[in-house]
């Protein structure tokens, strides 16, 4: 499994498309504006999400109706973020795979899912019941915080392979 | 400020002890840059939310004033943050920045994205009152929501366009 992965992404660095974005002075730096673009409304957006579960912000507004409204937003800037983060990461895979740090900001954005999987399963089951008090349950206030802390290592993370990576 | 006193303001701003601490430190930069970033993103969906709110494009159901009201008063304390971790980065760097065409580009697009968004937030009120105020604020909105992304764009481009 594991060598037929890399063996794909062997053919990925290979192709036309990854030589592109490597070689052309114009295409890697709009590339990264775009991704940082699209973690910017990501991250901005789950916020927006996470202080209304920690009875921070939008406080006299149901907690579902503040999800039906951001989520939109979130997972459209998250696809442009996964799309263009994939464009950079073929240009030079080898390179990100042995970074520290993409490998960091890998697996915090997978615990993020998980985080989220475990707030749908825990806390939207029962959402009627509490997502108009101020004050979330312990449970989704939990969500909350610790996505927040997540997604501020995710950042932090991609800055890091920034100063940590060559990508000439 | 022609570019020989704008060299040696670089200079002089380089050879400070502050500029001296955070460039001789290994991490302080990119953790500066980090908060910069987190601090964009807040400032960058706020406004970005409001614009599409009033190009009709998010939250349809929520009245307008009540989506200005929850997330423009955001913008203004988390842009003083900006302003002084991006300060701090113009200290550490100042050749970096101040002799560069892309940051002085950056800094002209936040003087105009600044307008807007406080035209914006002092005429919402008014929005309803003729059709002519719904169609300038939606374009000054559509115009926000472009100089928004061009300043990611900008600040990114900072670091291709360095002098030198």
């Amino acid at each position: 499994m594991m060598a037929w992965l890399l063996q794909l992404v062997a053919w990925l660095e290979n192709s036309a498309i990854a030589e592109n974005v490597r070689e052309n002075d114009v295409l890697f730096p709009t590339i990264e504006s775009v991704h940082v673009l699209a973690i910017c409304l990501v991250v901005g957006s789950i916020l927006i999400v996470d202080l209304r579960l920690l009875g921070l912000a939008s406080i006299r507004r149901p907690t579902g109706s503040v999800l039906n409204s951001v989520l939109p937003l979130t997972w459209s800037a998250f696809a442009i973020a996964v799309t263009s983060g994939g464009f950079m990461f073929i240009s030079n895979a080898t390179k990100y795979l042995n970074n520290d740090f993409f490998i960091c900001k890998l697996g915090l954005i997978a615990l993020a899912g998980l985080n989220m999987a475990a707030f749908h399963v825990l806390s939207v089951r029962d959402l009627p019941a509490w997502e108009n008090s101020e004050k979330p349950p312990l449970k989704a206030r939990l969500a909350g915080a610790v996505s927040i802390l997540l997604w501020i290592a995710v950042v932090t993370c991609g800055r890091w392979i920034g100063f940590t990576m060559e990508v000439r | 400020m022609n570019l020989v006193a704008l060299n040696s303001l670089a200079k002089w701003l380089a050879s400070t002890p502050a500029s001296q601490a955070i460039q001789t430190s290994s991490w302080l930069i990119p953790t500066i840059q980090t908060i910069h970033i987190l601090c964009v993103a807040t400032v960058l969906t706020s406004a970005v939310i409001v614009d599409l709110r009033i190009c009709a494009l998010f939250d349809r159901k929520t009245p307008l004033e009540q989506v200005a009201r929850r997330f423009l008063p955001w913008i203004w304390p988390v842009l003083l943050l900006l302003l002084l971790t991006g300060s701090l980065l113009v200290l550490a760097e100042p050749h970096r920045s101040l002799q560069n065409t892309t940051f002085i580009l950056k800094m002209a697009l936040l003087v105009f994205a600044v307008a807007i968004t406080g035209f914006l937030q002092t005429s919402i009120k008014y929005w309803d009152q003729s059709k002519l105020r719904k169609i300038a604020m939606r374009f000054a909105a559509g115009c926000s929501i472009l100089i928004w992304c061009a300043i990611v764009f900008a600040g990114r481009w900072i670091a291709y366009t360095e002098a030198g």
